[in-house]
């Protein structure tokens, strides 16, 4: 410690600390920064980008301008984030046919995965948004499907359902089915809010919340889910129910009254 | 009769043992003299006559498996922690008879099938009963001497509704409990006592703690045995006054055409009981109904789209869906016409079907008894106001439904709800005038065929080139069938002087009365049977026309 002692009035001395608190800040940063931008190689980052603007250029900015700032035809992507570009074109609603449907319907993805991802890496380049969550994120460990389930009767369920079966909205506005919604897109749905849809930011919902309402959807509503009572008839609740009960209940009943009348014991015509 | 045990007979030896069982109780109820009454009691055939069966049996159904359904549901809102089988719904709070009602689904032995058993027979009951009472409306089995049955068979109806409407409240789940806060809803709407009336229901603030124990003695007690009582005088007002039937050769207003009840219609019956047992089971093992696992526990804050009543209550949804939301305020006082007028044409639109019967006996001035029954289309302006009716129910239905019309048919909610608005007022109007017309034809086509016999399809060529296609005359029971039928004539208003020369005045309401009856039987409402004069023009001597 003497050799510190004695060189720390070095006219050096002081450029030194700048230095290494410096470094230490960079290194710091370098670790705690968000995993989108510090972690990736810088180069094959910038590769991404470009690649992404390439698609951009020539699928999307027709409607959201050639730099992202939105046109009167479709709004800006500026800050919307890679969560947003993931929901929007991995659930096929981007690039949509038009822009004067009362809402953009779901419908298989015009790009493939990789695609996705440039398209997603260059609309983060323009501003910070949501970034496109982790396995671990949505993933179904440690969630607990019955707080879901209430989590989803408070804040989801008077627009898709009790069971995410879907439900109208105005002028010819709906929420769609969520069945067969990968959890990921669930998740980005939650945090970006897309079409009439409010956004869920974790302040809202925290990120286990979110978690929770997609084990709910996937014990409920999911490949696996069964149907302790028979027919779930869409699971859209009485309207369903009172249709079959006409068609195939009374229908059937009305068929055993005539083939009951139409055997009888009828006398000798002389 | 307990005399028919003679001293001869007992000196051959005892009588067999059923006999003297039947001895035994003829000698303390009288049944022998009963049953001689009643066991020829004759029935015609007809599968339409069959729809009040199928209610009677889904009733019986339903009363079966709700007294199962009892021993094992809490009629309690005491707040529990869920930790049965049902795993979506561990470590939620509820309440016991939301509790109760997932442990019926998933811990009882038969629960869940009997539970829906019973659900969908109360579908089906209802449903029944509709058709049951068309039946009535459009063959006219409702004129003298049947109007009082009438009445039952519609208060049936109407408490069927409310039976089902309490029932289905009861589990205290998330769909029904929106359905206790609409009718809640209703009743605050009411001016000056809605707010008392919604405090004494609930026995406080919505949504209280009493409402499913009350509703519950309502459900299980008190509508059922009205509803059993009621049942019981249809009936026997359906034996005093014996089956209608439809007209036909040897069929008069005096005798009844069919089967003895003993043995060949108590047999029927008796298996059709099974039938109906049977099919109902079917329906409730291959479908689902109100899945109240899926649908979760009722708190006040939560709702979710798609939130119906069953089906018979869809029409009173269908009048608030399309209400428009109006209010008046004045004085600090609201007045929510949105709800309160919907709640005003509720009663109407049931009331509208019930009273048609003394409309129409007072219209047409008929006292006479019938038993023949109508074919509808000889009756054109009740069937025209029949199918009026339904008409609004159906668009009223289609409103209480418009989100699931929106989203399976692609169709904007807003303007499925202004379609009913309009349709409302126009539908049933179009479907009177067209129905009407559809009735008028057909009666043409059955003068046709009486006059001029069946066209038989075979084409016939003459010897001089003329193509003809022969017409089959028609049967004599045929014909008679096709022109029982009596055709009234429109009331007259009578002479406007009397016999002195002194003008009479004559009251507004004869004036409406003749009008309507014109309405009913003018020259625009029916198409004059063939007489038996044009009849045989027609026939005599040329084969064909």
């Amino acid at each position: 410690m003497k050799k510190l002692s004695a060189r720390r009035r070095h006219p050096l001395a002081a450029l030194v600390v700048l230095l290494l608190a410096l470094a230490c800040t960079g290194g710091l940063y370098a670790v705690f920064a968000p995993a989108d931008k510090a972690q990736a190689d810088e180069t094959a980052q910038s590769l991404t980008i470009e690649e992404g603007k390439k698609l951009y250029t020539v699928g999307c900015a027709s409607c959201h301008g050639t730099g992202g700032q939105g046109t009167s035809d479709g709004p800006s992507l500026v800050g919307v984030g890679a969560a947003a570009v993931d929901f929007q074109v991995g659930t096929g609603r981007m690039p949509a046919a038009t822009s004067q449907a009362a809402q953009i319907p779901d419908k298989p993805a015009v790009y493939n995965q990789a695609q996705i991802d440039q398209l997603a890496a260059y609309i983060a380049s323009l501003g910070a948004g949501p970034a496109i969550p982790t396995e671990e994120q949505y993933g179904p460990e440690g969630a607990d499907a019955a707080k879901g389930g209430e989590l989803f009767r408070n804040n989801c369920a008077q627009c898709h359902n009790f069971t995410g079966k879907g439900g109208a909205l105005t002028h010819g506005k709906y929420a769609p089915s969520l069945e067969g919604v990968t959890p990921k897109h669930i998740y980005e749905a939650m945090l970006t809010g897309p079409q009439n849809m409010p956004s869920f930011p974790d302040t809202t919902l925290s990120e286990q919340n979110k978690k929770d309402v997609i084990a709910y959807l996937n014990a409920v509503n999911g490949e696996e889910t069964e149907s302790p009572g028979g027919l779930s008839l869409g699971g859209l609740g009485p309207v369903s129910e009172g249709l079959f009960a006409w068609v195939f209940g009374l229908g059937a009943l009305i068929a055993v009254a005539v083939w009951v009348a139409a055997r009888t014991a009828k006398a000798k015509k002389s | 009769m307990s005399t028919t045990t003679t001293p001869e007979s007992r000196a051959r030896g005892k009588a067999p043992a059923g006999e003297r069982v039947a001895d035994w109780a003829d000698g303390r109820l009288g049944i022998y003299s009963l049953a001689k009454a009643n066991m020829r009691k004759i029935f015609p055939d007809h599968w339409s006559f069959m729809l009040g069966e199928i209610c009677l049996y889904s009733f019986i159904i339903i009363i079966l498996t709700g007294v199962y359904l009892t021993l094992f549901f809490h009629p309690s809102m005491n707040e529990v922690e869920y930790h049965g089988s049902y795993v979506p719904l561990q470590g939620q709070l509820m309440s016991e008879a939301y509790k109760s009602t997932l442990d019926i689904s998933f811990d009882v032995r038969g629960g869940l099938l009997i539970r829906q058993i019973h659900h969908w027979a109360a579908l089906i009951f209802v449903a029944g009963m509709f058709v049951h009472m068309m039946r009535v409306f459009f063959t006219g089995a409702f004129r003298k001497p049947r109007e009082i049955n009438w009445l039952f068979g519609f208060l049936l109806l109407v408490l069927g509704m409310f039976t089902g409407f309490t029932g289905y409240s009861l589990p205290d789940d998330l769909l029904s409990g929106t359905g206790i806060r609409f009718m809640e809803g209703a009743i605050l709407s009411v001016p000056i006592v809605g707010t008392y009336l919604s405090f004494f229901l609930f026995g406080g603030e919505f949504p209280g703690d009493d409402f499913v124990a009350r509703f519950f003695s309502i459900h299980v007690l008190l509508l059922p045995g009205i509803m059993l009582g009621l049942v019981v005088a249809h009936l026997i007002l359906v034996f005093y006054h014996k089956h209608t039937q439809f007209p036909g050769p040897g069929k008069t207003n005096k005798n009844v055409v069919g089967m003895p009840l003993l043995p060949v219609y108590m047999a029927k019956a008796g298996g059709f009981f099974f039938l109906v047992f049977g099919v109902l089971a079917a329906v409730a093992a291959i479908a689902t109904v109100n899945p109240i696992w899926s649908i979760g526990p009722y708190r006040p804050d939560m709702v979710s789209t798609g939130a119906q009543p069953d089906w018979y209550m869809g029409f009173s949804e269908g009048l608030i869906r399309v209400m428009p939301g109006w209010e008046i305020n004045f004085w600090g006082h609201t007045l929510v016409l949105g709800v309160f007028i919907p709640l005003m044409i509720f009663p109407l639109v049931l009331a509208a079907i019930a009273v048609y019967p003394f409309i129409e006996s007072w219209v047409t001035g008929d006292k006479r008894e019938h038993h023949i029954l109508d074919r509808p289309r000889n009756a054109p302006t009740r069937t025209a106001f029949g199918v009026a009716w339904m008409t609004l129910y159906f668009v009223l239905l289609v409103g209480g439904g418009n989100d699931i019309w929106a989203t399976h048919f692609h169709l904007s909610i807003n303007a499925i709800t202004w379609f009913v608005r309009i349709a409302f007022f126009v539908a049933p109007v179009v479907a009177f005038i067209v129905t009407k017309r559809i009735c008028l034809g057909l009666q043409r086509r059955d003068k046709e065929k009486v006059l001029h016999g069946r066209e038989s399809g075979i084409i016939k060529r003459l010897p001089h080139g003329e193509f003809i296609e022969v017409h089959e005359p028609l049967s004599q029971e045929q014909l008679y069938t096709l022109t029982a039928h009596e055709q009234p004539k429109p009331l007259e208003l009578g002479p406007e002087v009397d016999e002195n020369g002194v003008r009479r005045k004559v009251k507004a309401s004869e004036k409406l009365r003749a009008k309507l009856s014109k309405g009913f039987y003018g020259e625009e409402s029916q198409i004059p049977k063939p007489t038996v004069e044009e009849y045989k023009e027609i026939t005599s001597g040329h084969g064909h026309h």
